[in-house]
């Protein structure tokens, strides 16, 4: 029952190979079944089982953000402006000043996302999708924790404090020891992860102990960890020698995730972390017992503690673990693109992976994909930016309105006219898998 | 619920009507339909200046607006292309940088000393491209140009002046984060009023920054004014009657404190925040000026010119790059005597008779 909490994170196929095995466990038979294949039992209507599925409704909700971004970045346009003033004498002037504002500012998106047939070399052409893999990782991993939390009905929304600490552990592994090529890499992510471990389980055993309400002590986790670090990088065992900014020393090459692509791509191990972490998450939640158990107390903890379960171990293991996850995407932060620790290390990061793990639906594959859009949101609005001047805070608010719209399927439901899913089947705005799949 | 959504596009369709009554302007070559808000007279050249934020935006009313102004200036009155990315957090620098250099930028300003780490590596990938990095010096390349502003010599002059001004002897300070670029004013604060305190026999005491130990007040960051407003309140509960937040934005909510209270004045920093924030032009004694503007037009318009170098830029009362703004309203409040101190305190730090020292000079 410990060996999920540790998986080997650099090697996916481990996780992989022990999964056939969780299946003779029994009891969790039912729910990977269920897990499996959530729409394949209603023979009736498979274009009703379609249409009224979470995953179009989640494109659909792209699609509308698309376009409200689209106005919004039409009325912040010069252009527009000057035009929308003699719209009646000369209309055309108007529509052609809208279509090449918002065309410039997806396609100039585009190309900072994916591919950009401008750049003056190959190498620059397909920068872009790496970026994505790259902004995407600390992102699916710590998407990853808020949505394992999310499944046993907790609000993990101490992501960001878990990630400042799993950065904190790792970083100073990485900075003052000195230790071969490997031992150092491997020492400094298990710090990682043993960080936000440590800043996930204070919260889960509160929990389980006192029933102190998860929500608020992670929240106030976020400070402490915040101002801790804050306060660390004013220390001599932390700030950088010579320099009296608040900064830590580089970390030590041998402690820095190798770049996957060579010098020229930011895209490094930590994406492989974070693959091999989506896969670990799918075993634990479908394929293995503990899974089960997360399910079946986030559906039910009266129900789950009839049956036998222990409840407040639950609690506390999915906060470990998630918070494990968070660490490593302090990790990917710390020992993959920036190399050093500063105060702002994990950004909005902790914030953006509940929006994640929302946009995912909280399963594994789900988050995967929500951190790539993401993480293609962020890197294409940069180039956005950089092209054509369209304010960031327009992708923000691209970004913002999917969250919402995936929050609330009726609204998108209605605005395409898509007919309501069957009895029992209906979505809940907020994390809705837990119940659905144990209910299947 | 009909009813009233047609009566609310019926309102919105009339007022978008009203407004798009407007006349087009003639047919004209397409150079002008392309060409954007500049300045027609001056002729475009083809030199490109780019801008990246650190995570305060450009509209903090402190460095990235002053930097970003230093900018448009240039491309006003220099002709030059400019582009700008905003950083949201510090995952961003780096790909905002590349993203401008690949944009083709040939002189990319980065803001704080936070982006210097990111400065220096951009700076080595791209040796063909400029850079010029405000607050701070840690960057050693020939294609980096360091511009820093030693900003204690004109809160000499402001704890000076804060020291004569106090009626209750009890001065205040308070900072954003206990960074360099905000401890250097915290210092100079301090020394000016313990010159003051040596010169004239005075006992007065400065709340909210130890020099000698480097310990004060700090809010924790750029963003909450209520924070600032809180802590200068506790200042002023304490008899402080003169306060000078180094806080970026914050610094307002030290402003509508010393506001609320009776007899309080507030002085500003980076900008002139008589101008900037006229509302609370009533309390604003005077502000210590960091002349982030000035310096970032001098180094495009000299790189433009071909003589971009690497030489750090030092601000300093000696070259105007810092200073203190007149006292505008409350001037009828300073005596002539002590304004003519801190001329005479000014003409001395010029000339080099005092030297004003902290850890964070540059």
């Amino acid at each position: 029952m410990t060996s999920p909490a540790q998986p080997d994170p650099v090697q996916p196929d481990s996780a992989r190979s022990s999964a056939p095995d969780a299946p003779a466990h029994g009891p969790a038979d039912a729910g990977p079944d269920a897990d499996r294949r959530p729409d394949g039992r209603d023979q009736a209507g498979v274009v009703h089982q379609i249409l009224s599925s979470s995953w179009l409704l989640s494109l659909l909700a792209l699609l509308v953000a698309l376009v409200v971004g689209g106005v919004l970045i039409a009325m912040a346009d010069a252009r527009v402006q000057d035009a929308s003033g003699y719209f009646f004498a000369r209309p055309q002037d108007m529509l052609v000043a809208v279509w090449d504002a918002v065309r410039n500012a997806y396609v100039a998106m585009f190309n900072g996302a994916v591919y950009d047939p401008q750049a003056p070399s190959f190498q620059r052409s397909v920068r872009p999708l790496t970026e994505t893999l790259t902004v995407a990782t600390p992102l699916v991993l710590a998407g990853l924790g808020v949505a394992l939390a999310f499944r046993a009905s907790l609000f993990n929304i101490g992501a960001q404090g878990q990630i400042i600490m799993g950065a904190t552990f790792a970083a100073w592994i990485g900075f003052t020891w000195q230790l071969p090529p490997g031992v150092h890499l491997v020492l400094a992510v298990l710090a990682g992860l043993i960080g936000g471990a440590i800043w996930g389980g204070i919260p889960g055993f509160l929990r389980a102990r006192t029933g102190a309400h998860e929500v608020i002590v992670t929240i106030m986790l976020n400070y402490i960890a915040f101002y801790l670090l804050s306060y660390l990088l004013t220390t001599a065992a932390f700030q950088r020698p010579g320099s009296s900014n608040p900064v830590s020393s580089h970390l030590e090459p041998t402690a820095v995730y190798p770049l996957l692509l060579g010098p020229g791509f930011r895209l490094h191990a930590g994406f492989l972390v974070a693959l091999a972490a989506t896969v670990f998450v799918w075993w634990l939640l479908s394929r293995s017992t503990v899974g089960f158990r997360f399910r079946a107390v986030g559906a039910n903890p009266h129900a789950a503690r009839t049956a036998g379960m222990n409840v407040e171990w639950s609690y506390m293991l999915v906060m470990i673990i998630a918070g494990g996850l968070a660490g490593l995407a302090g990790t990917a932060q710390v020992m993959g693109t920036e190399r050093y620790l500063t105060a702002g290390i994990a950004a909005s990061i902790g914030f953006d992976a509940i929006t994640v793990a929302l946009l995912g639906r909280s399963r594994p594959w789900g988050v995967l994909l929500a951190g790539l859009l993401f993480g293609a949101l962020r890197a294409g609005g940069v180039t956005m930016q950089a092209r054509t001047g369209t304010p960031i805070d327009i992708v923000l608010v691209v970004q913002s309105v999917i969250v919402l719209l995936i929050a609330a399927p009726p609204l998108v439901r209605t605005i395409f006219r898509l007919p309501a899913p069957g009895k029992g089947r209906a979505p809940r705005p907020v994390a809705p898998a837990p119940a659905k799949e144990v209910q299947a | 619920m009909k009813i009233g959504t047609r009566a609310a596009v019926l309102a919105t369709a009339t007022a978008l009507a009203l407004a798009a009554c407007g006349t087009p302007p003639p047919d004209e070559p397409e150079a002008t339909a392309t060409d954007d808000a500049r300045t027609p007279e001056v002729e475009q050249i083809d030199y490109r200046g780019c801008i990246v934020s650190d995570a305060g935006g450009f509209d903090d009313r402190s460095f990235n607006q002053a930097g970003y102004e230093g900018l448009t200036q240039a491309r006003d009155e220099l002709g030059i292309e400019i582009s700008q990315a905003e950083s949201q957090g510090e995952n961003e620098f780096v790909p905002n940088i590349d993203s401008m250099v690949n944009q083709g930028c040939d002189l990319v300003i980065t803001v704080g000393y936070l982006l210097a780490d990111a400065t220096g590596g951009a700076a080595e990938a791209n040796p063909e491209t400029h850079f010029a990095i405000i607050d701070d010096q840690s960057v050693d390349a020939d294609n980096v140009k360091p511009l820093v502003f030693n900003t204690a010599e004109a809160a000499f002059l402001a704890g000076y002046l804060a020291a004569g001004y106090s009626t209750t002897g009890t001065v205040a300070t308070f900072g954003g984060m206990q960074i360099p670029p905000v401890t250097i004013f915290m210092d100079g604060f301090v020394d000016g009023v313990a010159h003051y305190n040596e010169v004239k026999g005075a006992e007065v005491r400065v709340l909210g920054w130890d020099k000698d130990a480097q310990t004060g007040d700090f809010t924790g960051d750029f963003d909450d004014i209520a924070a600032g407003q809180n802590l200068a309140r506790a200042q002023i509960d304490q008899g402080a009657d003169v306060i000078m937040p180094v806080a970026g934005p914050v610094g307002a909510g030290g402003a509508s404190a010393a506001q609320q209270s009776d007899g309080v004045a507030f002085i500003g920093v980076d900008k002139d925040w008589y101008e900037t924030s006229p509302e609370f032009a009533d309390v604003t004694l005077t502000s210590v000026l960091k002349q982030m503007t000035p310096a970032v037009f001098d180094v495009l318009s000299e790189a433009v010119a071909g003589n971009f170098d690497n030489t750090p830029y030092v601000g300093t009362l000696e070259n105007d790059g810092v200073g203190l703004a007149p006292f505008h309203d409350l001037e009828g409040e300073v005596s002539e005597e002590l304004a003519a101190e801190v001329e005479q305190l000014r003409q001395d730090i010029v000339a080099g008779e005092i030297v004003v020292e902290s850890p964070s000079t540059p």
